[in-house]
């Protein structure tokens, strides 16, 4: 029965009522350029939010704050019950329960596949070897790459090097994932696998927030899509259907006759 | 208008897999392309005129280069004199026309004056009856260098760790002794000398300059101005000033500025300025390692949660440093060679111990210095040899796992 629901992920705006992360008139500059104006956004458990918008739009820039790789100026950001500020300990926190997969893979290539993925349970949540081990091999083998795990990040694909991310940061069991346009640097033969690895997981209930312009992964996996535009501030939200289908504003209706004729 | 057959083309066969050239390849094909290629272009008379000059050039170089080798096997292996039977001093190594037993126009290395000097050459004045000690401490070394070398050794991690924890104290008590009491009387290091001197300030410069370096680097690094400043400082300070100076300073200037009575041992007084002055070096080596890492690097392990610490020990830093193995060589080469320097402030390490020898009356021949020179630098070739040849078994071997 559960299984069901699974199959086809809901597409309804509001999956439940715990809210993960709630950002609140957030801005944020790079010298005087202003890159985030005022961003309100609430994502619940079980979401999966696509944003897309013209490259500068400060999308990559909204994802980096929610684990603080970016450090936000104005307003409150609010991540599994904690507040984003200059206490190390918070953002610690809340950086071992996000787990975040980047465009250029940042696999460690001085690791193996193998260690890439038990690095971070053995030495931030202190897991014991074997039991990170195991826990690696059946992430490894969920993304479909367990034959590799005794190999170096230079040995491998691509697609592959995408999913071992995914592994490496479902290693610590996170509560919310995010990609920063996981597809981008990719062959185009080898998107299809890292979608489908990103499918599975949306299906499996992961709260998911992903940047990235594959408008066909949006349609069929998101429930929310968000477009930025160049001033860096949140120009529509919908639900995919009626987000592609009957755009309400014009600049979104300018993107998406570019990205989606071809 | 095209051809239709240049337009449409379907393949049915794979094209064939075929053997290189000849010519490229074997003996021959590496003469022809490393030496002929250059010499054998007779196509104009601007290429006709610099193949020949190429050629000529090519002759020469080979000539002399073969002559100067024979020199030198000439005067250490074949002219030179080996054993000593009559127990002879200066007359062993002079020709008959000069007094001695050799032929005249005779002309080689007196290998039985290195044999004569190398207790001196190697341990200085050190006590003859403690010798032992320093012999023991050696040995230990040498072995845990070995033993570190070989991957599969086992307990591998062990031996590194006596090496780098309790080795430099058992060596201290070793070396400079505890007392009476423990059997071990204190020998000062004014009776420190030669090769002892040597691999004491070198190993000690090696072994605190990397770790030096690296928190220097990371505090250039650092986002807090007072430690970024500090460093800054303290590199840009010893890099700014000639290791002689920092010698001199040490030896002469020091005193001046310590209250009465206080005396800094000289050699301790090197062994500080080397490697403070060797850190400053290596600081700049790892500085570059670490720019050369992407940024993203630094953000996969934070996002991952690892704070500072763990995400520069496991991730920044095993990259950064295999990037900069040459470097690191090549600075412990460095400091391994600028050891001779202390010399100048009175330590008689293998140089200061070898000139002392060269002024030796009762070996005074004219073959004396170049002997006594040409063994300290074949002591300082080998054992800068060793560095460099492990640094590229290591790089090798670390390239195989990175990409």
């Amino acid at each position: 029965m559960v299984r069901k629901t699974k199959k086809t992920p809901q597409k309804t705006m509001k999956v439940s009522d715990e809210l993960l992360i709630s950002m609140h008139n957030v801005s944020k500059w790079f010298g005087s350029f202003q890159a985030l104006r005022e961003i309100n956004l609430n994502v619940y458990k079980g979401e999966r939010i696509i944003i897309c918008g013209p490259s500068g739009s400060g999308k990559s820039t909204l994802i980096r704050c929610l684990n603080a790789l970016e450090h936000h100026q104005a307003g409150e950001i609010k991540v599994l019950g904690n507040v984003l500020d200059n206490n190390i300990r918070h953002v610690e926190t809340i950086r071992r329960d996000v787990g975040m997969v980047f465009q250029d893979f940042n696999l460690f290539p001085h690791l193996s596949i193998l260690e890439n993925c038990i690095l971070a349970p053995i030495w931030v949540k202190k897991m014991p070897r074997a039991e990170a081990v195991d826990l690696a091999m059946s992430l490894l083998e969920r993304v479909k790459i367990p034959e590799q795990a005794s190999k170096f990040p230079g040995q491998i694909s691509g697609g592959q090097k995408q999913r071992v991310a995914i592994a490496r940061a479902l290693c610590m069991n996170p509560q919310v994932m995010l990609f920063d346009e996981p597809t981008a640097s990719l062959d185009p033969e080898m998107v299809s696998e890292v979608l489908d690895a990103m499918v599975e997981l949306a299906e499996s209930g992961m709260t998911m927030i992903c940047v990235t312009h594959e408008m066909g992964f949006a349609r069929k996996v998101a429930n929310r899509v968000i477009f930025m535009d160049e001033k860096g501030q949140i120009v529509e939200q919908n639900e995919p259907n009626a987000f592609f289908d009957n755009p309400k504003s014009e600049r979104t209706r300018q993107f998406l006759s570019k990205v989606l004729t071809h | 208008m095209a051809k239709k057959s240049d337009i449409v083309f379907v393949r049915e066969k794979d094209a064939p897999l075929l053997a290189p050239p000849l010519l490229e390849s074997g003996a021959f094909g590496w003469f022809r392309q490393n030496i002929l290629s250059t010499m054998n272009d007779f196509s104009s008379v601007g290429g006709a005129v610099r193949s020949l000059i190429m050629a000529a050039a090519t002759l020469f170089i080979f000539y002399y280069s073969v002559n100067i080798l024979w020199a030198l096997i000439d005067f250490t292996l074949i002219e030179a004199v080996w054993s000593n039977p009559q127990g002879l001093k200066r007359e062993l190594c002079t020709t008959a026309l000069a007094g001695g037993v050799q032929h005249d126009g005779w002309h080689g290395a007196c290998w039985p004056l290195i044999f004569a000097k190398i207790k001196f050459l190697t341990y200085g004045a050190y006590p003859f009856e403690e010798l032992w000690r320093v012999n023991l401490a050696g040995v230990i070394l040498i072995a845990g260098l070995v033993a570190l070398m070989f991957e599969r050794m086992p307990y591998r991690i062990h031996i590194g760790l006596f090496m780098l924890v309790i080795y430099p104290f058992l060596a201290f008590a070793l070396l400079y002794g505890l007392g009476d009491w423990a059997g071990l009387p204190f020998v000062y290091t004014y009776d420190w000398g030669g090769i002892l001197v040597t691999l004491v300030v070198a190993l000690t410069g090696i072994v605190v300059s990397l770790p030096l370096g690296i928190a220097l680097a990371l505090g250039r690094q650092s986002k807090m101005p007072v430690i970024r400043g500090f460093c800054t400082i303290f590199i840009e300070f010893w890099r700014g000033i000639p290791l002689i100076t920092v010698l001199f300073m040490a030896s002469v200037a020091l005193p001046l500025f310590l209250p009465k009575g206080v005396n800094i041992d000289n050699l301790l007084r090197a062994l500080i300025g080397v490697t403070l002055f060797a850190s400053a070096y290596m600081a700049e080596v790892i500085r570059g390692g670490l720019q050369a890492i992407d940024k993203g690097q630094y953000e996969a392990g934070t996002a991952l949660g690892l704070n500072y610490w763990k995400n520069m020990r496991l991730i920044i830093l095993p990259q950064a440093l295999t990037y900069v193995i040459p470097g690191i060589v090549n600075t412990f080469i460095g400091l391994f060679k600028d050891t001779t320097l202390v010399a100048i402030i009175g330590l008689f390490d293998l140089l200061g111990a070898a000139q002392a020898a060269v002024n030796d009356a009762s070996w005074s021949t004219p073959v004396q210095a170049i002997t006594l020179y040409i063994y300290v630098a074949l002591f300082y070739f080998i054992c800068c040899l060793i560095m460099s040849r492990y640094s590229m078994r290591l790089e090798r071997k670390l390239a195989k796992t990175n990409d």
